[in-house]
Order: C-alpha cells, then structure tokens, then sequence
C-alpha cells in the first residue's frame, strides 16, 4: 500500500474568517473554494506542498447529525473545545512573531515542555486550537 | 410581534458568543498562568462580574477558573521541578504563585505528593535511567516507577501533555471503562 494523509478536515463558523486566518496569518495558498454562504468547501494547504490540504469545511453539515448533536458542536467549538491542529516550523520564534502580529488569540508562547518539545498555539476564528511544533 | 424561532435563533446566538468569551478566559489562563492572576481580573477582561464569570465557567468546564488557574500552574512547577535545576521555591514563584504555602497545599493536592518530594524523584528517576543505559549499572531503583509515571513515549506531545496534566484531586478514574 503506498498510502499519504491528504487532506485533514477543521469547521468554520464564519468562512471569510477562517480563510484570512489561513491565507493571509498563516501564509497557506487557496486550492479549491466551493459552496456559499456559510456553506462553504475551502481547501488551503503550505505554498510547495500539493500533496497536504486542510479543508475548512462547515460543521455538522452530514443531515445526519441531529439538532442537538449540532448544537453541541457548536457550543463546543465556541467554548474551544472541539477541533484541533498539529503544525510544525523549523523557525518556531518567527514564526510566532509573525502570526501574533494582527489579533490573532494566543494561546501559548513558545514553550519547552518536558516531554522534549517545543511548541506555541494560536486559536483560530471558529475555535480550533492550532498547535506549532518546533521541528528540530 | 417576535416569531418563536426567531427568539432561539437569538439565545443560542447569545449562549454561543458567552461561551466564546469564557474561551478566552480559559485561552488567558493558559497564556498568562506565570502572571499575578486573579478570577476578578479574569472577569473585567471579558466585563464580567467575578462570580458571575466563575458560576458561567464552572458551567461550561467542569472547574471553576480559579481552579483552572492552579490546576495549569502545578502542571507547569511539575515540569519545572522535573528539570531539577531550580528549587521549589523559585519554581512557586516561576509559575505565579505568590504563597508558598498555597502552592505546596494545591501541588500535593494534585500529584500525591508534596513538591519537594516529587522533585527529590524525579532526580533519582532520572539518575536511575543513566544508571540502566550504563550496561555495568543494576537494575532501575525504587524511584522507577516514579520516573515511569512522568514519561510518557511513543505518544504525540501535545496528547502526552493532556495525559500528564494533573487530575484535579486525583478524582477521575485512572482509565475508561471499556464500552460494553
């Protein structure tokens, strides 16, 4: 099998928001946009990297979620609890400095932590935490 | 005349942006745990009154935020004991206690032990790994279980660091129940 991950998957709540946040804060080139209104498809990825997307999808958009099960989602993704992302950077203090400017919501300065990393987060517009790992 | 729809349709926007500003409560606490802190700075943040802020995020997390704010600050003087450079006076104050005496109380609370303990552990944890990479040395002391307790391999950080988080008075069960 010669299997790659090629697409992960965060909500948004409000489209234009997330994708400012992912095109123009961290950088990442637009491949697709579909839908309207809140019922919006984007996929972003890093600029030289074809083979990875984060798709910005809207939440519980399956009719099979139910109306409480949405409204939990929701909440949830407002109190910061649900969706959440793992990048990595060879220059975490730039990095850094470059996404704080603006008003994006830090969660973590960069920071060694005992399990042998060092990593900072940012929140994104709809909740998401976006961790940053130092690659070393 | 308001339709009823319309009515939910605001409360529950009105609950989701509540919710989204006790996020950034929490999300400040976990930024600027190391900083002379309290729930009634907290709250003026987010214009809230403090104990009003306190019931909405007990609420929402499960933990008041002063109980948050502690819990995120034994994690971090756990850590920084770990590291055995400093002593458990410099790291109460590292990580924004301002009482000795309320971090040790809060510390054993969360960890089982007191920090200077737990710092003497982690010492002799991680002498005793030195110890067993050296192929002359016996086997690992008594502090290996404790050694073995901090570390967590082969698991994703960020997932090690919610593992190792401390569990507010040791109360929730140490694994899941298996779905029948």
């Amino acid at each position: 099998m010669d299997l790659t991950i090629h697409t992960t998957v965060l909500p948004h709540d409000d489209p234009d928001a997330s994708l400012a946040f992912y095109r123009d804060v961290l950088g990442f080139e637009v491949r697709s946009d579909v839908g309207q209104g809140t019922m919006r498809w984007i996929t972003v990825g890093p600029p030289g990297q074809p083979d990875t997307s984060l798709l910005l999808a809207p939440p519980a958009a399956d009719p099979g979620v139910t109306e409480d099960e949405r409204r939990t989602i929701t909440e949830m993704m407002a109190k910061g609890t649900y969706g959440w992302i793992l990048l990595a950077t060879r220059d975490l203090d730039a990095t850094f400095e470059k996404v704080q400017t603006g008003d994006t919501e830090v969660v973590q300065e960069p920071t060694e932590q005992p399990y042998g990393i060092r990593d900072c987060a940012f929140r994104d517009p709809a909740g998401n935490l976006v961790r940053i790992q130092e690659l070393r | 005349m308001c339709r009823p729809e319309w009515r939910s349709a605001r409360v529950q926007a009105q609950r989701l942006s509540d919710l989204a500003r006790l996020r950034r409560v929490r999300d400040r606490i976990d930024r600027e745990y190391d900083q002379p802190l309290n729930v009634e700075a907290l709250a003026r943040g987010v214009n809230m009154s403090a104990g009003h802020l306190s019931r909405q995020f007990r609420a929402a997390y499960g933990e008041s935020p002063y109980a948050y704010l502690m819990t995120r600050r034994i994690e971090r003087a756990a850590a920084l004991l770990r590291r055995g450079d400093l002593s458990v006076t410099e790291v109460c104050f590292a990580v924004g206690c301002a009482s000795l005496g309320t971090f040790t109380t809060r510390f054993t609370e969360l960890v089982g032990m007191p920090p200077g303990a737990f710092r003497r552990l982690a010492a002799e944890a991680a002498e005793d790994a030195e110890t067993a990479r050296d192929p002359a040395g016996g086997a690992a002391g008594p502090a290996a279980d404790a050694g073995a307790a901090l570390r967590v391999a082969g698991m994703p950080a960020c997932v090690a660091k919610q593992v190792t988080r401390p569990v507010r008075n040791r109360e929730a069960p140490a694994g899941e129940r298996p779905l029948a």
